[in-house]
């Protein structure tokens, strides 16, 4: 009502020509860290910049494992932009690095040092709401110096197209707006993207999906159990048969008085196996191995879940389109290294990068040419030799088929190929830490589940000790989270209701579960022509957007209205 | 442009600490004082205005000396620059009538602001008077029921939409040359629509913050001899409104006594289900 109301005693621009929209030099969009270092970077070179955050705050909307990486030979890191970073916005520096393979109770460690060191200044944990909130306060000073500023709660909603070329942006709740660069640091659900027809949301093997639960712990608590002092960290990934067979893995990071735990999985693999992402994580959380580590109380703080895209397969070549630069997560360039997972500190890369090119293009007079600047950049820092090893293009095609997965999988169980573990089980550990290596480890049940289990089978001591942790249920889950819902205005739209077309959703959904009725989407039977038939139906209020159904249902999906849906407080 | 917003403090009912002396008579001292919830509509069109046009928003009450918190209250909220409280034991006891002589008077004694502000009706009077009161004394174009607002500052003219008796669904747009008077609407909404707006408001409520720290030692009082006014024409002795009796708002319901029932008590546990077994049967 008041909407339309004040439309016209504001001066109103018309949404669909823009003619009239407001202009800033450049605009970026996301306020995650790679908008942070492209804004940080235009504003340090005195280009007007406006930043645009959907969340009620930064890092609201936002979920990472999260190690932040700082790559020795990158151009842009987060400390080098953002003086004080790592005493300010981060959790812990994580001093040390283990990968623990399962098998049953049976657990054999392998110490990740040094894939862990590779080519890595520091690496320090970090909370999302925390850091990314920290991060925009920095932005919104230097942005506003140079002419422009960061604002939350403001969502785009699409590009501002003018003769079929995209020259701006258009808002849920401001009127459009002009600019000569729009840096798209939307992350993985990127609107932006889609809308430039730069990336799609149809390959299920494309995406991985996270889910993540933030456990409260005293510092002291974390100091006895993990034995490390104020300023030190742990981070111990997990594989093995943890996972009912599902590929990918687990993860845990010490934070200052939290840990985060939490699993990734192939896309493809969690839908194929109708796995529930809740079970999988609480099957991690309450593993006999966990109990040293947990405290006495079990209590969780938050529960939270997002898609990572996967850089070997989507990673865009050329992130651009018009005078639109996609940065970070939103330009698929989010690298899972084998378990070790790097999406942040590419994002602060790429969007330094991104910012770079276009005041040096506008310095040769020539803003139009910063994609094309942006993309050989991009190439010639290395960096899209380490999100898309060409070595990688070379191995998959072998190691990613089913034959000759299978024949693998026998082999790496069989006595012989036990036998050659055992033998080699120091291998092993220097093949996992080998970056070439995992770089073009195969995404395959060989390396995510078998090697692992065998390994653990073969040379794995039992986990002794109790764990006695008592996850909340999914109902609870949900129930703690904080939400802002949009009530009549579904930001999903279930195109396909049929079981085949979108069933999978109900069990691949985080927030959703088989014989839940309090979450996502839920399976119904409903009569028809004296029939029944089996359909899926939606209920929006409870989702976490973690982007999860776009791919794998038959949806239309756009994020909620500016500032509304879930607001993480962990992240 | 400079803005004056008029406001008042009221006391705090949601407390459920208002007391009356024996004449009926408000017991200030013992009630809390908060902002008349109708005010802050006024609060945000003053700023919506600035935050578009620029320029100062200055707030002003009448009151005893307590209602610096009100005003405090103004510059936390909408970032108001200058606060100023017409305080004087002569202005005790006024009617909107008198009320409106002593605001109007000091109105024109901060300069001549291009709009005025009030909100509509307070919370405890409930006349509605003060605003176009106030306005008839200033001599200026009154608009009120207003929903929406915008001002022309090239023609110098305010344009404005406002409810046509009181319905949401009857709005009519008005014109008026600055400087003028606006009583704000409860149903006004303030709108940002272009992102230089959204940074100048943010921008306001950070300066706003700092400032409000210190917000009641920035008050400037002004009493009867600062404003020239002769007290016959002001206070309880320049109020033609004679209050004949006031009734007391009736108590709520005193509250029940209440019965502690041991849940391991079987024998008061069967008294607890007889008690609410008739109501079981939808009683
Ligand atoms: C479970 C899990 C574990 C992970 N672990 C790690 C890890 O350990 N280390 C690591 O480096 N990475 C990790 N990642 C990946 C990492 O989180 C991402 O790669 C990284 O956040 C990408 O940064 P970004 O700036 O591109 O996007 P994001 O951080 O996703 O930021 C995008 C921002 O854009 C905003 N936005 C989106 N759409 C709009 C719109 N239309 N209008 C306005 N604003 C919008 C969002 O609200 C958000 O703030 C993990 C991810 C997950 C899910
Ligand atoms: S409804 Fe879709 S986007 Fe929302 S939580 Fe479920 S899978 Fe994720």
């Amino acid at each position: 009502m008041s909407d339309t109301r004040n439309a016209d005693t504001d001066g109103g621009t018309d949404a669909t020509t823009g003619t009239d929209a407001e202009r800033f030099e450049a605009v970026v969009v996301g306020a995650g860290p790679g908008g942070a270092a492209a804004a940080a970077v235009l504003a340090d070179n005195g280009v007007e910049t406006l930043v645009l955050e959907r969340g009620v705050e930064a890092g609201s909307k936002n979920v990472s494992g999260g190690l932040i990486y700082a790559g020795k030979s990158a151009a842009y890191t987060a400390d080098d932009l953002f003086p004080g970073f790592r005493e300010e916005a981060t959790e812990r520096p994580v001093t040390r690095n283990y990968m623990d393979n399962v098998a049953g109770d049976e657990v054999h460690t392998i110490d990740l040092k040094r894939v862990h060191e590779h080519d890595t200044a520091w690496v320090d944990s970090v909370l999302r709401r925390r850091m990314d909130s920290w991060l925009a306060e920095r932005v919104h000073e230097r942005t506003a110096e140079a002419g422009g500023g960061l604002l939350t709660d403001v969502r785009v909603n699409g590009l501002l197209w003018e003769d079929g070329e995209a020259v701006g942006v258009t808002c849920d709740k401001l009127d459009p707006i002009r600019a000569d660069v729009v840096i798209a640091a939307d992350g993985v659900n990127s609107e932006l993207a889609r809308a430039a027809g730069l990336m799609d949301w149809e390959e299920p093997d494309e995406w991985f999906q996270g889910v993540k639960a933030v456990v409260d712990v005293e510092p002291d608590v974390i100091a006895d159990r993990f034995d490390v002092a104020e300023d030190e960290g742990v981070a111990r990934l997990f594989g093995g048969d943890l996972f009912d067979g599902v590929r990918g893995g687990g993860f845990l990071y010490t934070n200052r008085d939290s840990l985060s735990i939490g699993t990734v999985f192939h896309l493809d693999s969690l839908a194929e196996e109708r796995a529930e992402p809740h079970e999988l994580l609480d099957g991690l959380l309450t593993h006999p191995h966990l109990g040293q580590w947990l405290p006495d109380e079990y209590s969780e703080r938050e529960y939270s879940a997002k898609l990572v895209p996967d850089s070997k397969k989507v990673a865009h070549g050329s992130p651009h389109r018009d005078r639109m630069l996609l940065v970070g997560d939103a330009a698929g360039q989010m690298q899972a290294q084998g378990p070790i997972i790097k999406g942040m500190n590419h994002a602060v890369n790429a969007g330094g990068l991104a910012a770079e090119a276009y005041v040096e293009a506008k310095s040769r007079n020539a803003p139009h040419s910063a994609g094309e600047l942006y993309a050989s950049k991009l190439r010639e820092e290395g960096v899209m030799d380490e999100l898309r090893p060409t070595r990688y293009e070379v191995t998959r095609r072998l190691s990613e088929s089913d034959a000759v997965t299978n024949v693998l999988d026998s082999v790496a169980r069989s006595s012989v190929g036990r036998f050659g573990l055992r033998a080699t089980g120091g291998l092993a550990a220097r093949l996992f830490n080998s970056p070439f290596v995992l770089g073009m480890i195969p995404d395959t049940r060989t390396s995510y589940v078998t090697v692992p289990t065998v390994l653990a089978e073969e040379l794995g001591e039992r986990a002794t000790g109790a764990n006695d942790a008592d996850p909340p249920t999914l109902e609870e889950r949900i129930g703690e989270l904080t939400y802002d819902t949009d009530v009549g205005n579904p930001h999903i739209e279930l195109v396909d209701e049929s079981f085949e077309a979108s069933g999978v959703a109900v069990t691949a959904c985080p927030v959703s579960a088989e014989g839940f009725g309090g979450g996502c989407y839920r399976e119904e039977t409903v009569r028809v022509n004296g029939g029944e038939e089996r359909v899926v139906s939606l209920d929006t209020q409870p989702c976490v957007e973690c982007g999860t159904c776009a791919v794998v249902a038959d949806t239309e999906w756009t994020h909620p209205r500016g500032g509304k849906g879930v607001a993480f407080d962990e992240g | 442009m400079h803005t004056v917003v008029l406001t008042k403090g009221v006391p705090d009912f949601r407390e459920g600490k208002v007391s009356f002396d024996e004449d009926g008579h408000l017991e200030r001292g013992n009630t809390p004082t908060t902002m008349n919830p109708n005010d802050e509509h006024a609060l945000r069109a003053a700023l919506q205005t600035r935050v578009r046009h620029g320029g100062r928003v200055d707030v002003m009450s009448m009151g005893p000396p307590g209602y610096t918190s009100v005003l405090r209250e103004a510059m936390e909220s909408v970032y108001a620059d200058d606060l100023f409280l017409i305080s004087d034991k002569q202005f005790a006891a006024a009617d909107t009538w008198a009320t409106a002589i002593t605001l109007a008077t000091a109105i024109q004694h901060l300069g001549e602001p291009s709009l005025i502000f009030a909100g509509f009706k307070t919370a405890d009077g409930e006349t509605g008077h003060t605003g176009p009161q106030t306005c008839w004394c200033l001599d200026m174009p009154l608009i009120t029921h207003v929903v929406a607002l915008d001002v022309d500052e090239e023609a110098e003219r305010v344009r404005a939409k406002r409810l046509v008796e009181g319905d949401v669904s009857e709005i009519e747009t008005v014109e008026a040359p600055l400087p003028a008077f606006v009583v704000a609407d409860p149903e006004f909404e303030p709108s940002y629509r272009t992102a230089r707006h959204r940074l100048e408001r943010k921008r306001l409520r950070a300066e706003a913050r700092e400032r409000a720290e210190t917000a009641e030692e920035e008050v400037t009082f002004w009493d009867h001899a600062e404003l020239n006014l002769d007290p016959d024409y002001v206070g309880l002795d320049g109020s033609p409104t004679i209050v004949e009796s006031v009734d007391p708002i009736p108590k709520a319901p005193s509250e029940r006594e209440a019965t502690v029932v041991d849940p391991g008590d079987p024998e008061a546990m069967g008294e607890v289900v007889d008690e609410l077994a008739p109501f079981a049967g939808g009683d």
